[in-house]
């Protein structure tokens, strides 16, 4: 089975201090994987692992089937201006950015596939509203709407469903489904336990180290959660610190 | 009162001058205004104003009052701030506005040292106070270059540009440009600077370019809107400006800037949007 992307070894951090120790595995492609973890398990900087933004202090990511330039990444704190004064549309439209550049114009068939995301994010009709009248929801399906027109072969998502209504996530976690049923990657760091059982085939646990990786139902066992639990208590104070005599 | 208006435009070339530079300079710095505004960046602005001051007084020292030697002086010294506090802020834990104030107030007093040393000079002050009123054609050519340049530059950099502001992080995503549109943008301020101390001098240049823009805030919501209408407040400006400075012999570059000033106050108090006023202003309820 070939991969989308692999850890070999990977030890991620900041002020090399690690926040991502030793981290060995692959994500298939095509499969929809969950990270889940305490906070400061790392969960966001292993995405940030993937996406480049952060080097590796040891070890290193390596990409299967798809290349950097391949990955669409929402982030868990947008830095989104949300007082500048554009449109949902134009906020959507950059997800073209890999076809149309900084410089030239939407085409028609452009404009339609916009259109066609907008819609298919439920906002048909919000198109020309200033992205600061929006609600925190109605942000969160203008930015799967730009993740759709980017047409990335690997999807991360981090907790893309934190502070949003029960329909929305609704809504949300089917374009999740279309992207499966596409055979894109996806990887989404999330907390609710039965969202996760319910949609995501499979798991990733992660506390600093690895706590297991594999099928949802074998590895989202009470014991596992608990271990994690266990080894994200055990590191308090700076990451360093972080399970000394546990190694 | 027509003639007022008109009589001074038609009677004097110099007047016609003054008229076109500041057209130039309007057309040019404010929509630079703008986007200095949307990016919480006005003072910005005037730090760099600040910045260009010992450039251009070292090009007095060598050259006298030439146009040459103060643009080259004013831009060297411009972007050297720019760069080193662009640089500063991406290497280091320096906030932006900590690094470009270090860097805009050692320039500041290298300056006013600069300026010291050779005593008071009238001719000093028109770096100061800019020479509107005696716009010759190489300057007036200046200008319009350094306008044109800015509006191909910004028509080139629009939508990495607006990225940049809006949501950073998915341009650095996407694509290379952050870095260079940033600095770009840096550049633009600083050569739109020069090009306005030419006319207003390095302390009301800045004025061009932040009051219209901030005074379109209450009128217009899009981009483009606030970017037309910055420009229109700046050319209206500009002419009231220099015609109270024609009747009343006030020194046009504050004449202008003070006229902007009202503008922005009107806008402040009656614009449509967000002002004072607005919320007992009629407004038509939108539908869906
Ligand atoms: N920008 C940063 N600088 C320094 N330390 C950070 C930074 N971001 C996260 N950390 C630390 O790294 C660890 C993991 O953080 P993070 O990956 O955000 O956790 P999670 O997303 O699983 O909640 C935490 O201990 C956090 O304090
Ligand atoms: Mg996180």
């Amino acid at each position: 089975m070939t991969y989308a992307v692999a850890f070999q070894e990977l030890t991620l951090g900041y002020d090399r201090h690690p926040a991502v120790r030793r981290l060995d595995g692959e994500v298939a492609d095509g499969s929809l994987t969950a990270i889940v973890g305490p906070n400061g398990a790392g969960k966001s900087t292993l995405l940030k692992g993937m996406t480049g933004a952060l080097r590796p202090l040891a070890g290193q990511v390596d990409f299967g089937t798809c290349t950097r330039n391949d990955i669409a990444y929402l982030p868990q704190q947008s830095d989104i201006d949300r007082l500048f004064p554009i449109t949902v549309v134009d906020l959507v439209a950059v997800g073209l950015w890999s076809e149309i550049g900084g410089f030239f114009g939407l085409s028609a068939a452009h404009r339609a596939r916009v259109d066609d995301a907008i819609s298919a994010v439920g906002l048909t009709g919000f198109e020309s509203r200033p992205i600061g009248s929006l609600s925190g929801g109605q942000i969160q399906r203008a930015l799967f709407a730009r993740l759709l027109l980017q047409d990335a072969s690997l999807v991360l998502l981090d907790e893309p469903f934190t502070a949003i209504d029960a329909k929305t996530m609704a809504d949300l976690l089917g374009v999740v489904r279309r992207w499966h049923g596409e055979g894109r990657t996806v990887i989404t760091v999330l907390h609710d336990v039965e969202t996760v059982r319910a949609y995501f085939p499979e798991t990733l646990i992660l506390a600093r180290d690895l706590v297991a990786h594999g099928p949802t139902a074998e590895v989202l066992t009470a014991a596992n959660q608990f271990r994690a639990r266990q080894m994200c208590e055990a590191c308090v104070g700076p990451p360093h610190d972080c399970g000394r005599d546990a190694s | 009162m027509w003639e007022a208006l008109i009589q001074p435009f038609a009677e004097f070339g110099f007047m016609r001058r003054a008229m076109l530079g500041c057209i130039a300079i309007s057309a040019g710095a404010t929509p630079v205004g703008v986007f200095l505004m949307l990016r919480r960046m006005s003072l910005t602005g005037d730090a760099m104003a600040h910045a260009i001051l010992p450039g251009a007084a070292v090009g007095y020292l060598v050259a006298g009052l030439s146009l040459g030697a103060m643009t080259v002086g004013g831009l060297i010294a411009g972007m050297a701030v720019a760069l080193l506090s662009g640089f500063v802020t991406r290497v280091t834990a320096l906030r932006e506005d900590a690094s470009l104030a270090a860097f805009y107030l050692i320039s500041l007093s290298l300056g006013v040292l600069i300026v010291s040393t050779r005593g008071s000079n009238i001719d000093l002050m028109h770096v100061l106070f800019g020479t509107v009123l005696a716009l010759d054609n190489s300057a007036l050519i200046l200008l319009c270059s350094i306008t044109s340049l800015t509006l191909i530059a910004l028509a080139l950099l629009f939508r990495p540009l607006v990225l940049e502001c809006a949501d950073p992080q998915f341009l650095r995503a996407v694509s290379g440009l952050s870095a260079v549109t940033h600095f770009t943008f840096l550049a633009l301020v600083v050569i739109n600077l020069v090009s306005g101390f030419h006319a207003l001098g390095t302390l009301m240049a800045v004025g061009i370019m932040i009051v219209p823009a901030a005074a379109a805030r209450f009128w217009a919501v899009s981009i483009g809107g606030l970017i037309c209408a910055a420009v229109a407040i700046a050319i209206i400006s500009s002419g009231c400006g220099l015609l109270i400075s024609y009747h009343f012999g006030l020194p046009s570059g504050p004449a202008i800037i003070l006229v902007a000033g009202l503008a922005y106050g009107l806008s402040l108090t009656l614009g449509p949007i967000g002002s004072l006023a607005a919320p007992i202003l009629p407004r038509r309820h939108v539908e869906a």
